[in-house]
């Protein structure tokens, strides 16, 4: 029995269903239960949180990245299996936390200050909770001091900084010194993105790394792990 | 006597006269429920005096009202907006003039590209055979400066199917700061060319500075409303249905002082707007209205510009594809949108995926630059020499661009048929049936002289190897090199005085 629900888990990974009102890719599947009545499911029978999340969440992520790959899906694809994915994490984790299993870390997102831009900011966040971290959102436009007021409280393993404008991109180095004034800088990995910024440019304002998209950024993310 | 950009005597049109209907409906439907979420105060409280119901909304981030816009007042907000705009020039003979009923087209540059790409032509040798070698052009991107904006506006003074130019290159030299970027920007283009000059304000701060520097320039307030040197561009409304805080005080600042602005609205179909062609269109829009509304109330009549960047999400990367067909289609519906309602209408055409120069930019350029041409908007911001979407700008790409566009101008010239030319035809015929020949040749002549005749592509090369690169190159060098009127001394040094923040490498005298 708990074999089926983890396949049916993966499978509905897979399909990007979230809820039993979403229909799926090649047939509708509405009414059947989708991502999220399977993982209430699972916690029902009481399959340990380490199995959902690998063979279930994580396994059908990968198939969903492999599609993409191969040009088989395409990004409203990928992020409704993230999305779905993520909305099921958000059920586990009180379950996580009793059972000491760790998310992959805890990312904090911003859009900096002066730039109200955020369709790749929003996307990065739904990828990187589908793939496993907690994501905090702190939204467009957001002051130096209340990013640096956030990780010395929240204290996230990752800080991501988002700017599109040639001008809001000199706030990325702002909250980069402001870290490091508020002595936090070691404490938190700065990752940055956005159509203004570059390689060169992490380099030269101490970032540790800039990220193309989404993808680029779970790359980063596990190198930085490891 | 203004530009004469070009007319189109028969607009293509996607949508009937019914269906356009139905979008304005919806679009009427959109503003009252679900309205517009408005983060500026003073925005929502001026709605409110006029009707609008404002409610806050209670959230963690900044304050935010919901509007919900009755059709009354942007009903009130269509009759009060001028239904022809001008554009002014230091020169008269650059004035653009846009009747919002009219289906006339000016062609304009673009956007605000942070890479500037040079071009460089090197020799390869073939590997194993040292005596065959090819010249090829190679693309080297780095981050655009003042210099390059100035040397743009100086090719675009020359390119002749150019009819305005908004600033192409973001200026991004070390002493370039948030604060002198505005005048510096403005400076560079009015020195460097004499056609209609918009931009977007990076500080709202320096509005002042900057309308002071086209009064200056113009001789006078009074001439400078008569002859408005500049305009602005200003992205109000996020997408889908959110009015920003920071430039809806700028819009509003520049509505009070009058300047012609473009309310512009660029969403993505698919992300920050339904897929749906009808979707997009109804909330574009809805947006670009909400926005026009806001202006009537601030100062009614002032001159508001219909403005619709809408484009298509890559599949792939949810970034923006404009060489997408369905762009071409949104902005072709904008137009006659904008014409529905008498408005001049600013649109877009001509942008490109591609990161260089080379096949696929010219296919997706041509393509939307034609139909969207056709659909006969007044404002066309069709590109020239942008590449990647809007972030890489190349010169010799504008001037390639430049031939595209003689061909289309001539294409689109009106057709001679009448009474005398059938005559003449008959009498041609009838005279060339008559000869050993029967050739024509001889019925070309007067016709190559009066302009009657295309001409062939400026780019041809004579060998059997294609030299495009390298003679649309040639030509942009050559017309790099050509004089421009700039700013006279005296005007120039008054600027200098009186407007603070201008960098003294632009000086000229
Ligand atoms: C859509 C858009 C807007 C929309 C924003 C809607 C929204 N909800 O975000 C609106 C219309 C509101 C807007 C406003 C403005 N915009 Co704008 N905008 C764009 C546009 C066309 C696309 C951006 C986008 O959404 N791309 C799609 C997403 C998926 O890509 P992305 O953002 O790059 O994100 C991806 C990666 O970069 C990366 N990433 C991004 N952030 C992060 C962060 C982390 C941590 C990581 C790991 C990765 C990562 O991953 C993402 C997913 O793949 C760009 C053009 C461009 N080339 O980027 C201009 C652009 C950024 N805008 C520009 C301008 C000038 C403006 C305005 C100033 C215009 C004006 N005069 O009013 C205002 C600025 C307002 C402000 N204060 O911020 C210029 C900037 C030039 C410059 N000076 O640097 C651009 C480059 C256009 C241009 N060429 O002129 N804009």
């Amino acid at each position: 029995m708990s074999e089926d629900i983890i396949a049916l888990l993966k499978e509905n990974v897979i399909q990007g269903r979230k809820t039993a009102e979403d229909e799926g890719i090649e047939d509708d599947l509405s009414g059947t239960p989708g991502v999220l009545e399977l993982t209430q499911q699972a916690l029902d029978q009481k399959i340990p949180t380490g199995r959902i999340i690998s063979e279930g969440l994580t396994a059908g992520m990968e198939v969903v990245g492999e599609k993409f790959a191969n040009k088989e899906y395409f990004i409203p694809d990928m992020l409704a299996s993230a999305e779905a994915v993520g909305a099921a994490m958000d059920i586990l984790k009180p379950y996580l936390e009793a059972s000491q299993t760790q998310a992959r870390g805890k990312f904090a997102i911003a859009t900096v200050k002066g730039d109200i831009h955020d369709i790749g900011k929003n996307i990065v966040a739904i990828l990187l909770k589908g793939a496993g971290f907690q994501v905090d959102d702190l939204g467009i436009d957001v002051p130096t001091e209340k990013i640096v007021e956030f990780v010395k409280e929240e204290k996230p393993d990752y800080l991501g900084l988002s700017a599109l404008l040639t001008t809001t991109m000199l706030a990325m180095k702002e909250v980069i010194d402001a870290l490091a004034t508020h002595g936090v800088r070691d404490q938190v990995k700065v990752l940055i993105g956005g159509a203004a910024v570059s390689e060169d440019y992490a380099r030269e304002i101490g970032a540790d790394a800039y990220c193309v998209d989404g993808f680029d950024a779970i790359r980063v993310l596990e190198s930085l792990r490891s | 006597m203004p530009r004469e950009g070009i007319l189109i005597e028969k607009p293509y049109q996607r949508l009937s006269d019914g269906q356009i209907e139905l979008i304005h409906k919806t679009s009427l439907e959109i503003l009252e429920n679900p309205g517009i979420i408005c983060f500026n105060a003073e925005a929502a409280e001026l709605f409110s005096n006029k009707g609008a119901q404002v409610k806050s909304i209670q959230t963690d981030g900044p304050p935010c009202w919901h509007l919900s816009i009755p059709a009354k007042l942007v009903n009130e907000a269509l009759q009060s907006s001028p239904k022809t705009v001008v554009l002014g020039a230091r020169k008269e003979e650059n004035v653009l003039i846009m009747k919002g009923d009219e289906a006339r087209v000016f062609f304009i540059t673009g956007s605000e590209a942070n890479i500037w790409l040079d071009v460089d032509f090197q020799t390869y040798v073939r590997k194993g055979d040292s005596s065959r070698e090819v010249v090829l052009p190679e693309f080297l991107p780095r981050r655009g400066m003042l210099a390059d904006l100035c040397e743009s506006a100086r090719v675009s003074e020359h390119l002749e199917t150019l009819d305005g130019f908004i600033r192409n290159v973001n200026i991004q030299d070390k002493d370039i700061t948030e604060d002198n970027k505005d005048v510096n920007k403005y400076f560079a283009s009015l020195n460097n060319m004499t056609k209609h000059f918009m931009s977007g304000l990076t500080n709202p701060k320096r509005l002042d500075d900057v309308a002071r520097m086209a009064s200056i320039v113009v001789g006078g307030d009074e001439a400078l409303k008569k002859n408005p040197l500049i305009s602005f561009i200003t992205c109000l409304i996020k997408s889908p249905l959110q009015m920003v805080d920071d430039t809806t005080d700028t819009f509003m600042a520049i509505c009070r002082k009058g300047f012609p602005t473009v309310v512009s609205s660029s969403p993505q179909a698919g992300s920050s707007a339904p897929m749906k062609e009808d979707g997009i269109l109804s909330q574009i829009n809805a947006e670009v209205l909400a926005g026009i509304t806001l202006g009537q109330i601030v100062n009614p009549g002032c001159p508001t510009i219909y403005g619709s960047v809408p484009v298509r999400a890559r599949l792939d990367t949810l970034g923006d594809s404009y060489g997408a067909p369905e762009t071409a289609q949104y902005n072709v519906d904008c137009a006659q949108l904008a014409r529905f309602y008498k408005l001049p209408c600013y649109a877009t055409a001509g942008v490109c995926d591609a990161k260089t120069p080379g096949q696929q930019s010219t296919v997706e350029r041509l393509f939307s630059d034609i139909l969207v041409t056709l659909s006969g908007p007044q404002y066309l911001h069709c590109a020239y020499g942008l590449l990647d979407c809007n972030s890489v700008f190349c010169l010799l790409q504008a001037v390639l661009d430049d031939a595209h566009f003689q061909m289309l101008k001539f294409f689109l010239k009106p057709a001679i048929v009448n009474n005398e030319e059938a005559e003449k035809t008959l009498k041609q015929i009838r005279e060339v049936i008559e000869t050993p020949q029967k050739l024509y040749i001889k019925h070309m002549r007067p016709m190559i002289r009066s302009g009657r005749i295309s001409q062939s592509y400026p780019f041809e090369g004579n060998g059997d190897s294609d030299e495009v690169f390298h003679l649309a190159y040639e030509r942009m060098k050559e017309l790099a090199a050509r004089p421009v009127e700039h700013i006279d001394r005296e005007t120039t040094q008054k600027l200098y005085k009186e407007i603070p923040g201008l960098l003294p490498r632009l000086n000229v005298y």
